[in-house]
């Protein structure tokens, strides 16, 4: 006992001195819009924290399968441990059932791994795009321990607070009649994301460079990059 | 017959510590395996290393046509004590395999170890198959994750670069496993100061000669030697290309201090 007292009252058994922080934001930002027959997903390409850009040409989109992409953002290091241990896992289910994981199958497997770190999380901002199982786009989307939420449009990331009611009012016609819900096209689509691109990053520090845009139909997938502003 | 008095001590070394062992002074330490926490829990839980000790500053890589080229000072520092002035920080790791190190050294000496040991593995086997750069990066990538997630962390900032499969691969990986590939990437203060340097020669997609390539990281290493306090004249360059790899140096940055003469005022 006598031990415990000479010691300051801050300093009690298992507590654990701590001044590195394992987690670092890094920015980035996704924005997914699906469609009757497609899929939008775009994520800007800077890699930074603070006021240091590290590189101004970095992916943020993971291909997992020939109608399935994840836009990860957040931490960087934490997105390179999660999509890995996800494209091992999808690797396993190939070999295991002679077949490509579907996008459900894939949204609800994120979400277990994810909260099997429930109390050390992967410090991320997941938006899952993808063809679900008859053809319809989706988009599902996480928040760091493993909440799924299955939806036809978000914006995450760090400009994700900043572009979802954009999204919500172009996209999602939420100051429209409930019955005449309007389908947006493709082309509508994309020019919405790409100008939600280019609006965050005129406010939002995080988010710049340039952003890279994949398009997910029956046909395949199709990528364009769009140059932001790189101050 | 001396049992009446206490001049003697029946018990033999009482209080010390048991063989083996250190003496605990009174009142600093309170078990017998007096690691302090560091390499078992002692009742406080476990310690780690939390800051680094002697350390590297920056490193600069950039890619040029056919080939990579990493360079960094020769400084290994204690606090702000220029401890170690003659220390290679560039590395040749294999005939396609270049490395720099920043951060703490010690840590950097340990994970060399093992990255030697793969390559007299890779040796053994006879069979002309190398490690190739982003195989070592990746392997970098998982060894530091691994460890910032035990909130142990090797206190690393590294560039590693060489030729994969004919291509230049130019990457880097810090402390917490955040790794990213570019055409020129930097670590602590080069980020700052280095990077802006190269990144206006490259801005329009130009790809850099080796000649043009050296020729900035010279001037790179002369402006951190100006401005970084962590930093002294001399460096070295690991440089890999289609050819294999090789260090060069150490050299010595142009220095000119004609000028502060004029600088007044403070």
């Amino acid at each position: 006992m006598h031990k415990i007292q000479s010691f300051p009252e801050y300093q009690v058994p298992g507590a654990q001195h701590q001044d590195f922080s394992p987690y670092e934001s890094n920015g980035g930002s996704i924005v997914a819009i699906a469609g009757e027959d497609y899929v939008v997903i775009a994520a800007d390409t800077r890699l930074s924290s603070g006021y240091t850009i590290h590189t101004r040409k970095q992916n943020k989109l993971f291909q997992l399968s020939e109608k399935t992409v994840l836009g990860s953002t957040g931490c960087w290091c934490d997105t390179l441990a999660l999509t890995s241990l996800v494209n091992a896992r999808m690797q396993m289910y190939e070999h295991l059932h002679l077949k490509t994981m579907s996008t459900e199958a894939v949204a609800q497997m994120l979400s277990i791994l994810m909260y099997n770190r429930r109390f050390f999380p992967y410090y991320v901002s997941n938006v899952l795009a993808g063809l679900d199982s008859e053809g319809k786009g989706v988009v599902y989307s996480y928040d760091p321990i493993g909440h799924c939420e299955r939806t036809t449009y978000r914006a995450g990331g760090s400009a994700g607070t900043l572009l979802q009611p954009v999204l919500d009012n172009q996209i999602g016609g939420k100051d429209k009649d409930v019955k005449n819900k309007p389908k947006v096209p493709l082309e509508k689509a994309k020019e919405v994301a790409k100008d939600a691109f280019i609006s965050a990053a005129e406010r939002d520090i995080y988010t710049g460079d340039s952003v890279i845009l994949k398009v997910i139909t029956k046909d395949g997938i199709t990528e364009e990059e769009v140059q932001l502003r790189k101050d | 017959m001396y049992s009446h008095n206490n001049i003697f001590q029946t018990e033999l070394w009482k209080g010390g510590p048991s063989p083996g062992q250190f003496y605990n002074f009174p009142g600093t330490n309170y078990n017998n395996s007096n690691t302090g926490g560091f390499t078992a829990p002692d009742i406080f839980g476990s310690k780690r290393s939390s800051s680094p000790i002697t350390t590297g500053t920056s490193v600069i890589g950039v890619k040029f046509d056919g080939g990579v080229m990493i360079a960094a000072d020769n400084l290994v520092s204690y606090g702000s004590l220029a401890r170690y002035q003659d220390v290679q920080r560039v590395f040749k790791i294999n005939e396609k395999t270049i490395i720099g190190a920043g951060g703490d050294f010690a840590d950097f000496q340990s994970l060399k170890r093992s990255i030697d040991q793969k390559m007299v593995e890779d040796m053994c086997y006879q069979d002309d198959i190398d490690m190739k750069p982003k195989s070592l990066y990746n392997w970098l990538t998982r060894i530091l994750y691994n460890r910032r997630s035990r909130i142990n962390p090797l206190w690393l900032e590294m560039v590693v670069g060489g030729m994969q499969d004919g291509e230049p691969f130019l990457g880097h990986v810090d402390l917490r496993g955040r790794a990213y590939e570019d055409d020129v990437v930097a670590t602590g203060f080069g980020k700052h100061f280095a990077l802006p340097l190269v990144r206006e020669q490259i801005s329009n997609g130009e790809v850099l000669t080796l000649n043009q390539a050296s020729q900035v990281l010279r001037k790179c290493m002369e402006v951190l030697y100006y401005r970084d306090c962590r930093a002294i004249s001399k460096y070295s360059v690991a440089v890999s290309t289609a050819q294999g790899t090789i260090v060069q140096g150490p050299f010595e940055v142009n220095q000119n201090w004609a000028l502060a003469t004029m600088i007044k005022g403070y």
